[in-house]
């Protein structure tokens, strides 16, 4: 399911963190969209254009449109290099398209974008780009339009983030164990119950994406299958078991507060003696010395419960 | 000896508010922000920086592969900049340092940890994101210990290289002495073995 993520169109939003970056499947979902021959603008804030170009190869860099907005995304140099509207009038320009051939809008990152504008404007910014063909009425065939927009999911609240998620059609989280990456895909199509399903994978080199089964129980970090594994009872300065004899010892221990049910002889005497010291055995006594500021009251405070 | 020779800039921050505070400037100051009510930005400080690595127009050699070390953003954050105005900073000291100048950038930055300061997470989960790497030092989950004084976990972040290990996290113990640090693996300081 994740390779075929791009074929339903609408947004696409991939969630990753600090711990499992997401960057390289936006690569890998790049690069698979610019080989099926659509046409793919790359909304470029968070790195460089060399930093995102690199480990494509030349076949694929010559099919991204890339609108960089990295290096001067505020026009604090105040050239007239930035595009005019920053990159919320660059996603708004590609509202306006009348291209057949579908399209993917990669904006890297959709976190970037929500930390700096409302998150209502970019809502419907978002929504009129990523609807646009499936705008009913309209005499021209609009290509299928997919974005994808790379979140950071640490840097919002749940308002935001449930915005966006209300406008996705996909959502991807990346998670993982042991190593291995793996992506939870929930799945909206229009007019079916949503579907999730959990993929493992890798991405290679060239940011092709490598579907797998799951963590391989190989690559669990503490485990050698040359060296067997150890018994942590041997070599003990203690006991663990018992003997046969300790064992029958203890079972006819008779302890001293356990009284059995029968009313043998031994048993009563062993009660009586317990509970009714014999006179002349030593017993305690408590001395009492109260303080001048002690209230002493004769009366017996369970008095007034009605027992 | 660094200093002398331009090889070192060295913005002296608490010093430097002082001026701003107590005496006019005539020019744009890096820590303008202090003065005014509502500073929406770090401009100001970014043309410091750029300002600092422009290259001095002489005879010898110019120095190439700058590094830019940020001590600390957090007291940024208190003096009242906005989570957002740091990190469009730090934004463009990477377009600067690290893109067209191809140097580096070593940022410190505070952890809140259990006290809830939305704008410090935001800061310092921005920064994680953007960065290659990350070092995280903290104490001892079982408390204080004369010989093993922290523990240093690194998180490697290479997007660009992803076939490169995945699971690159390592955790060092260290103890500081006088002028460097000392490392080990976790339960390997001398004091214990």
């Amino acid at each position: 399911m994740l390779d075929s993520l791009l074929a339903l169109g609408g947004l696409v939003l991939l969630r990753d963190s600090v711990e499992w970056e997401g960057r390289s499947l936006l690569k890998a979902l790049v690069k698979k969209s610019a080989l099926c021959g659509e046409q793919v603008h790359i909304l470029g804030c968070e790195v460089s254009e060399e930093e995102f170009r690199e480990g494509f190869d030349s076949d694929i860099n010559n099919r991204l449109v890339y609108h960089d907005f990295f290096r001067d995304p505020l026009n604090w140099s105040k050239t007239e290099e930035a595009f005019p509207g920053g990159p919320l009038g660059a996603l708004r320009a590609m509202c306006k398209r009348t291209d057949p051939v579908p399209v993917t809008i990669a904006l890297d990152s959709l976190s970037w974008l929500l930390l700096r504008l409302p998150c209502t404007t970019l809502c419907q910014v978002l929504h009129a780009v990523s609807h646009q063909d499936s705008c009913p009425g309209d005499s021209s065939s609009v290509g299928k339009v997919s974005v994808l927009g790379l979140l950071h999911e640490e840097l919002h609240g749940p308002g935001p983030v449930g915005a966006l998620s209300s406008l996705a059609q996909t959502e991807v989280t990346l998670g993982g164990t042991m190593g291995q990456a793996s992506a939870h895909i929930l799945c909206r199509r229009p007019r079916q119950r949503p579907t999730d399903q959990t993929q493992w994978f890798s991405i290679l080199p060239d940011f092709s994406l490598d579907l797998q089964e799951g963590p391989s129980v190989e690559s669990q970090p503490y485990s050698d299958p040359h060296i067997p594994p150890v018994d942590p009872t041997t070599h003990l300065t203690f006991n663990l078991h018992l003997s046969k004899k300790e064992r029958e010892a203890r079972d006819s221990l008779i302890l001293p507060f356990q009284f059995s049910s029968e009313n043998t002889k031994s048993s009563l005497l062993r009660q009586q003696a317990l509970l009714r010291p014999r006179p002349g055995q030593a017993t305690s006594h408590i001395f009492y010395e109260p303080d001048a500021y002690d209230d002493l009251d004769q009366e017996d405070p369970d008095d007034d419960l009605d027992i | 000896m660094a200093r002398e020779r331009g090889q070192l800039v060295f913005l002296e921050g608490l010093k430097s508010a002082v001026d701003v505070v107590f005496q006019a400037q005539k020019e744009p100051h890096p820590l303008q922000f202090l003065r005014e009510a509502n500073a929406g930005n770090l401009k100001p400080l970014f043309e410091f920086v750029r300002e600092a690595l422009k290259p001095v127009d002489s005879g010898e050699a110019r120095w190439t592969y700058p590094v830019l070390l940020v001590d600390d953003l957090s007291v940024l954050l208190s003096l009242g900049m906005g989570a957002v105005a740091v990190l469009d900073f730090i934004h463009y000291c990477r377009a600067t340092v690290c893109w067209e100048l191809k140097g580096n950038m070593v940022v410190l930055v505070h952890d809140s940890g259990d006290a809830e300061d939305e704008e410090n997470d935001i800061l310092l989960n921005g920064l994680s994101h953007q960065s290659h790497l990350i070092l995280r030092a903290e104490g001892l989950a079982t408390g204080f210990c004369r010989d093993v004084h922290g523990q240093l976990r690194i998180l490697w972040r290479r997007p660009s290289q992803p076939a490169v290990h995945r699971d690159q996290s390592f955790t060092y113990q260290y103890k500081i002495q006088d002028k460097s640090v000392s490392f080990f693996a976790k339960g390997m300081s001398p004091a214990v073995l």
